[in-house]
């Protein structure tokens, strides 16, 4: 019998969704979470989030294989389409056959999950490059637009770097944001978020930073394609050296933005965030 | 001169330098301070330049001010252009507000020689200390040591910064003699080796001392220029593998010259610079480093410059027939690199996914394997890719077909002038 399952979208609750199919005995035929439930032919189940059921199945998991729940925590991050189905399955085969699979990564199963996880990686990796940070009176802030979900891994490095230094950084595909005081960073869902216009200094670096961005560069070299392929045009967007004319100039009358008490630098309810093309679920 | 105009100069004559890595950094996050070295194994790109290079490093001079005159270099003291140097303060204060707002992973600091190789490399390091002690920076540093500054000097600079490079820059005796004549191979080659043995007996004492100080933990690297003289391929390559041996560097680049100056002993200033033998040199570095190659057996003294129609590996393979096809569920992971195609993510893929069960060609290209070269190189449990029929010739045509897309487009096109196969 096909049953879809809902449950509430969080990782805890997709580990609960695991263990509910083992106590019914039953293979879901699809995930569903949060509003987008549609009524459709199948059967549904409401599953509850369980801390308790979701730590036994990922006890599990780690106790047949570390790299198995490394893998379910970042694949669950990815922007795969029908994520739950693909880990539901490696958790299944791992259950079933045992560890040995996870090192052959042209298994059918695990290609996808890997492939996907590699995905995420890649963005992770370009981003602790890419990502661009204003100075809002003390606090710094940066904006992304990444396929996949990032930030619980992304947050990390950041916070490690600038362990000092108060920050922000918001992602536009997710509408969340990570926040990091010293000692301690959180991520918060933030409907909405517009960056305030720079200061003088502010607007003074950045003019530093696209003045040696484009000084650099060997003109007998120029190569637009080599460039694109290293850094494609997707990131460019938040990247302050491809920004237009506006975006280094200060704005004239101070006081315009919050103070660095509460995140700085977000905007009045209402204005909405620059348009962006990508969007979760498309896969890699 | 404002900090803005400084900065477009200082730049501008600090890009031909082709380093710019972070590679190799492992210091963590230290209270206090502000930054790591720890991104990743393989370094990290903050953007990348129009000609598609990447920038890692706010890479400047210190000064452009010189006293030498090499012909090759638009610093030299003959080379009417405007000269500038930034303040240790005004330098500092750029590296820390770049590093904050996550434009740069650090500085690479170089610099034209001011009145003394001591006494620019005293300004550096004075210029180091600063963003060390006071401005607490804990992120990389890649400094120059220039040839012929005492040793005392060297040593410092080591302390403050995570790499050093010396830039041999012509890769001849007779080149450095002929374009720059205030620079001898000695003088080039003693810091090299005084920072080689310096790194080493660091590493020794962090052993026994957990917070005995680093010198240069990120070892150092060198720079040859690619198209200024008449040096082959061979010669070139075998320089490098002398360094990467007996010096224990971890990068050699290779800057494909591009002419700046009208000089009766260099290419004349329409020459194009020669960006394919640069990546073919880069390709046959990656094999000297990760894939067990010698030079001797790339080239040799009948075939001085490398084939332009196909890569190093392939090349090899190409003249090495009776060494394939290799069956990669059998193969030990040295013979699987040498397959065209298999890279060393791929093999380990291999080697890991073969202890599971036979591999089979469908496998492959799931394990990273391309395909377009390796086919014709390998058999998976006895059987090559299906319907695979090829001679010699045809082979050398798919391999060129397979890696026009990937070259730099300018290249691609000199390259269909003399290749007759547009579809094989």
């Amino acid at each position: 019998m096909d049953v879809i399952y809902h449950y509430d979208g969080s990782f805890e609750g997709f580990l609960s969704c695991v263990f509910d199919s083992y106590a019914h005995k039953e293979i879901p035929a699809g995930f569903c979470s949060g509003e987008d439930g549609v009524f459709s032919l199948f059967n549904s189940r409401t599953v509850l989030t369980d801390p308790d059921h979701a730590a036994r199945v990922l006890q599990k998991v780690a106790a047949l294989s570390p790299e198995a729940a490394v893998l379910l925590r970042r694949g669950f991050l990815t922007c795969l389409s029908e994520k739950e189905l693909h880990l539901f399955q490696v958790v299944a085969k791992l259950l079933r056959e045992g560890p040995g699979f996870l090192r052959n990564r042209s298994d059918e199963t695990l290609y996808p999950v890997i492939r996907a996880v590699q995905h995420l990686n890649g963005e992770v990796h370009l981003l602790k490059g890419f990502v661009r940070f204003s100075d809002l009176g003390g606090v710094l802030g940066g904006e992304i637009e990444p396929k996949n979900r990032v930030l619980p891994v992304l947050g990390g490095h950041f916070s490690a770097r600038f362990h000092n230094e108060r920050f922000f950084l918001y992602d536009r595909t997710h509408k969340e944001a990570l926040f990091h005081v010293p000692g301690q960073s959180v991520i918060r869902p933030l409907a909405d978020f517009q960056m305030a216009p720079p200061d003088k200094t502010e607007a003074r670096y950045r003019l530093l930073w696209k003045r040696f961005y484009d000084t650099i560069a060997i003109k007998e070299r120029e190569n637009p394609r080599l460039r694109m392929s290293n850094m494609p045009k997707r990131y460019w967007g938040t990247m302050t050296e491809f920004q237009g004319a506006e975006h280094f100039i200060p704005r004239t009358s101070p006081g315009a933005v919050s103070g660095p008490g509460a995140p700085a630098g977000i905007s009045a309810p209402g204005t909405p965030p620059p348009p962006g093309p990508s969007a979760p679920g498309s896969g890699p | 001169m404002d900090v803005l105009e400084k900065l477009t100069v200082l730049t501008d004559a600090a890009k031909y330098d082709a380093a710019c890595t972070s590679s190799g950094g492992t210091r963590t996050a230290k209270k206090g301070y502000i930054g790591n070295t720890s991104t990743a194994s393989a370094g990290c790109c903050h953007t990348f330049s129009a000609d598609g290079r990447c920038v890692t490093l706010l890479k400047v001079l210190l000064t452009n001010r010189c006293v030498y005159d090499c012909k090759y270099c638009v610093n030299r003291r003959s080379n009417d252009t405007r000269r500038a140097a930034f303040t240790p303060e005004e330098l500092a204060d750029l590296t820390i507000q770049f590093y904050r707002r996550n434009y740069i992973e650090g500085l690479f600091l170089s610099s034209g020689v001011f009145r003394s190789p001591d006494y620019t490399t005293e300004l550096m390091i004075r210029c180091l200390a600063l963003l060390r002690e006071q401005y607490r920076f804990n992120g990389y540093i890649h400094a120059k040591a220039i040839p012929g500054t005492a040793p005392e000097l060297v040593e410092r600079l080591g302390f403050l910064a995570d790499r050093l490079s010396v830039n041999i820059e012509l890769p001849s005796e007779a080149g450095l003699n002929s374009l720059a004549p205030d620079k001898t191979k000695g003088a080039i080659l003693a810091p090299m080796r005084q920072i080689q043995t310096r790194n080493r007996q660091s590493r020794e004492e962090l052993v026994k001392y957990r917070h005995a100080p680093r010198f240069a933990p990120a070892g150092q690297s060198t720079q040859l220029i690619v198209g200024a003289t008449r040096d082959t391929d061979f010669h070139i390559l075998r320089l490098t593998q002398g360094l990467y041996d007996r010096y224990g560097l971890k990068r050699v680049f290779y800057s494909a010259y591009v002419p700046v100056v009208e000089h009766a002993l260099l290419p004349a200033k329409d020459v194009k610079p020669p960006l394919l033998r640069e990546h073919r040199l880069y390709q046959a570095d990656w094999l000297l480093r990760f894939y067990g190659f010698r030079a001797e057996e790339l080239l040799d003294e009948g075939t001085q410059d490398f084939d332009t129609r196909v890569d190093p590996k392939c090349s090899w393979a190409l003249a090495h027939l009776d060494f394939f096809p290799v069956e990669v569920n059998t193969a030990a992971y040295e013979t699987l690199l040498r397959i065209p195609g298999v890279g060393v993510t791929s093999a380990r893929r291999i080697l890991s996914a073969r202890r599971v069960g036979p591999l089979h060609i469908d496998n492959l290209k799931k394990l990273g394997v391309v395909m377009k070269r390796a086919q014709y190189f390998l058999t998976a449990s006895g059987k090559m890719a299906e319907g695979l029929r090829f001679t010699p010739d045809s082979v050398l045509r798919g391999l060129i077909a397979a890696e026009r897309p990937l070259l730099p487009q300018q290249e691609a096109v000199q390259l269909s002038l003399f290749d007759p196969a547009e579809t094989a």
